[in-house]
């Protein structure tokens, strides 16, 4: 062999082992995310997108909600529940660290859910916390949380991101710079651009596969369709054009992966006021709605029908479709037993999702064949807060309710949807008080069929969850049991 | 020429009172709680009174206004609710990205436009005339956006030649900033362009009809010289109007491109900010967009009476 040959051949065998092993260790993620965060600190807003960046990523809780919903250990490695039912105690994790060197130790969990529940907090769920009677330190890694009185939802509610454990060092800094206990640090933050978070090199659980993982926002479709299609972004776990699906379902180099989230999207009613406080009235307009087509006009076809406000996915779900099936002729026949033959006008207000404005649009189409004619009214989001969800100012109004297990809104003595059950108030107050996973079953199932059967809202469809990502990528979430981007086992296929 | 200089800056300054008080009254009245926003639909009310508190919203409006134009007065542009930084911070680092783009549109669809404007002109009537004004019809016509998502879908989609959006930041290099900057830049340009071109053309006709050219074409000057002594110099009262217009729209009109492109630039800050209610940003960044647009109308307006002495007397 010639020697340049020998050279050229051990210097490409060389080239070639480099470019293989960087193929095999790629460890970079650039994910799309449609909106940004107002701030990076879960403890302190209600945006979905600061979850979507920082939940179990960069934060974690005494537990933490799993892929399938279920409630999973996190820094607490394990817990014990009185017999009352009134005392769990926490083990935490031992050599846990916080991003700045800190040691996590009780003294820190005391803090974060006091700090939550104190008067002056800022904390969107508060909540969360309204069932804690007392948090103390037993020694460096116990905590005992005492209610005041038995909550069956409680350790699901310290999964959530807005539970999670923070630092009396870092907590007035974490919007600009978050620190947490989680297998990602904050990196950098682009204002308008992007979020960027690296690997924790002292993490105290598994490691993750990932060195570094960038969020970018981008909130236009088109912009979105084109930013995975040249590459630039490698997932978006929430893609904002269904428009464009098919599209990415064609092509190999993508995996579409449709899943739910937890968002119930309704023609919310406002209950208190006439013709909408007749049993009635309400049943014609379910009985009007044709849910396959609003999800095939509004949605491209994405979305679950629902009959009832929960999620299919739960393990507790009844299938309440049929309550009200589709049939304009009986609900012609109820208005006018309700004294409307000839219908009335209302109003529609329509915040801006395009599930709301697209929907809405077929939802009074459908109302008008059986004579209630809806005057259509869009609305910015700060508007609908004030006017709808405050001060109750509105007669119909499309909206999805996107926060997990959150059917106890319906006994909210001054919720906007002005509903008022007595014997739905008292399944809720039973399931608050039962741990028995068996038991709250049951008495969520109840809730679902007195709420279904009253015709509350006008219950239109489960929101899915349109996750398209670059086919080698595996490990992101396919349902959103929270609006999280959880990266911990994330990875590209070797 | 200082009389003139001093009666505009009074009006300068007087239409940036007005439209301060107008910003921040609109603002006022459009319904919508940004304490309540924030914190979304499960939010208590105790904990949106205390955010409130923190935000400084519990004050009443006449305090509100005078501590935000007091501190606009002196550089103190106030604090972002939803970032909760301050807003000349936001602003700083929105322009970097805003600036340069809109300099480069200008000066893309500057240099496209009066070359071809003079072309068209010089050729009134013939083909190529005829030809251009019909271009120039379509991009006036076309959408920046539209034609915006075919630049992507080529050159950054099919050929992979640029990012399909995004922007690196400066410290990653100048080629990579202006790599992403250009098909923003082009998209913005050209419909500029078209509008810049037609009256450069018109304009220019408008002047090349006046006794002066006559007489200077009747002395025999050779028709290159007239265009370009005698014509071009008066001709550019109309472009330069344009040219202070467009870069107002340039700066504050970003918004869809910045969108498209989703560059962290200040048309998206001030979307993002209205949509989030954030409303010492939108009145700070509306308020410094009217000054801009003031102030280069009154650079446009000096340029003006450079350009025409008789202007300076009136």
């Amino acid at each position: 062999m010639k020697p340049s040959l020998k050279t050229f051949l051990a210097g490409a065998a060389f080239a070639l082992a480099l470019t293989t092993s960087a193929l095999a260790a790629r460890t970079d993620l650039t994910l799309g995310v449609a909106l940004e965060p107002p701030h990076l600190d879960p403890t302190a807003g209600a945006a979905a997108a600061i979850d979507e960046i920082v939940y179990a990523n960069i934060f974690e809780g005494l537990t933490r909600i799993g892929p399938d919903g279920s409630v999973r250990p996190a820094l607490a490695e394990s817990w014990t529940l009185s017999d009352d039912g009134l005392t769990y105690t926490f083990r935490l994790h031992d050599g846990v660290k916080f991003h700045d060197g800190t040691t996590l130790d009780a003294g820190d969990v005391v803090f974060s859910l006091d700090r939550a529940r104190a008067d002056d907090s800022t904390n969107a769920q508060k909540g969360l916390f309204a069932a804690i009677d007392e948090v103390e330190a037993v020694d460096d890694l116990t905590v005992r949380v005492t209610l005041k009185q038995p909550s069956g939802a409680f350790l699901w509610n310290m999964g959530w991101g807005d539970a999670v454990i923070v630092a009396p060092e870092s907590a007035e800094t974490n919007k600009e710079r978050p620190v947490g206990t989680g297998p990602f640090m904050f990196d950098g933050w682009a204002k308008g651009s992007a979020v960027t978070i690296v690997k924790n090199p002292d993490y105290w659980g598994d490691p993750v596969a990932l060195d570094k993982a960038t969020f970018r926002f981008i909130a236009d479709p088109a912009a979105a369709t084109a930013a995975l299609l040249a590459g630039d972004v490698h997932a978006f776990p929430n893609f904002p054009a269904p428009e464009a699906i098919p599209q990415f379902a064609a092509d190999p180099r993508f995996e579409v992966v449709i899943g739910s989230t937890e968002g119930e999207t309704i023609l919310a009613t406002n209950n208190g006021k006439p013709p909408f406080d007749d049993l009635k009235v309400r049943q014609a307009i379910a009985h009007a709605i044709d849910r396959q087509a609003i999800i095939d006009g509004a949605m491209f076809g994405l979305g679950t029908p629902i009959g009832s406000h929960f999620a299919p996915h739960h393990p507790a779900y009844v299938e309440l479709v049929e309550t009200y099936p589709y049939d304009p002729e009986r609900a012609k026949q109820l208005l006018a037993e309700a004294g409307y033959p000839d219908g009335f006008e209302a109003t529609l207000k329509l915040p801006p999702p395009s599930y709301a404005r697209r929907g809405g649009e077929i939802v009074a189409a459908q109302l008008r064949e059986i004579g209630i004619d809806l005057e259509i009214i869009p609305v910015e989001w700060a508007q609908w807060l004030d006017q709808v969800f405050k001060a109750k100012d509105y007669d119909l109004t499309i909206v999805s309710h996107t926060e997990p297990n959150d059917i106890g809104i319906y006994a909210r003595e001054d919720y906007y949807f002005d509903y008022h059950n007595k014997a739905f108030g008292e399944v809720m107050a039973e399931l608050d008080a039962t741990a028995d996973t068996d038991a709250r079953y049951a008495l969520m199932r109840k809730a679902q069929e007195i709420i279904a059967q009253d015709a509350v809202n006008g219950f239109l469809f489960q929101l899915a969850k349109h996750g398209i990502w670059d086919a080698r990528v595996e490990g992101l979430w396919a349902n959103a049991p929270v609006q999280a981007n959880d990266l911990t086992e994330v990875r590209w296929k070797e | 020429m200082l009389s003139y200089l001093l009666r505009r800056t009074v009006i300068v300054l007087v239409t940036l009172f007005a439209a301060s008080v107008v910003v921040f009254a609109v603002l006022e009245i459009v319904p919508g709680d940004p304490a309540r926003l924030m914190l979304g639909m499960n939010a208590t009310e105790d904990a949106i009174d205390a955010l409130r508190r923190q935000m400084g919203l519990d004050e009443p409006v006449i305090v509100r206004y005078f501590t935000w134009i007091g501190g606009m007065l002196t550089g103190d542009f106030g604090r972002s609710y939803t970032y909760s930084v301050p807003v000349i911070d936001l602003v700083r680092e929105r322009l970097v990205v805003s600036l340069p783009l809109a300099l480069m549109a200008l000066a893309l669809s500057t240099a496209i436009a009066i070359p071809v404007g003079i072309f068209s002109a010089a050729r009134r009537g013939a083909a190529a005339d005829a030809g251009i004004m019909a271009a120039t019809q379509l991009g006036i016509a076309i959408p920046n956006f539209w034609f915006a998502i075919l630049l992507v879908y080529l050159f950054a989609v099919t050929l992979r030649l640029v990012p399909a959006g995004g922007f690196p930041g400066w410290q990653s290099g100048l080629w990579p900033g202006l790599q992403s900057l250009l098909l923003p830049a082009i998209a913005l340009a050209l419909p500029q362009a078209a509008i810049l071109a037609r009256v450069t053309r018109s304009s220019l006709l408008d002047v090349l009809g006046e006794d002066y050219i006559r007489t200077a074409r009747a002395k025999g000057l050779p028709a290159g010289l007239v265009l370009r002594h005698h014509a071009l110099r008066n001709a550019l009262i109309p472009v330069l109007t344009i040219l202070g217009l467009q870069f107002a729209f340039l700066l504050a009109g970003t918004i869809i491109i910045e969108n498209v492109f989703y560059l962290p630039g200040l048309g998206r800050l001030v979307f993002q900010a209205i949509t989030q209610r954030d409303l010492i940003v939108v009145e700070s960044v509306v308020l410094l967009l009217v000054a801009t647009v003031v102030i280069v109308n009154f650079l446009v307006d000096l340029a003006y009476a450079w350009a025409d002495p008789r202007l300076r007397r009136r």
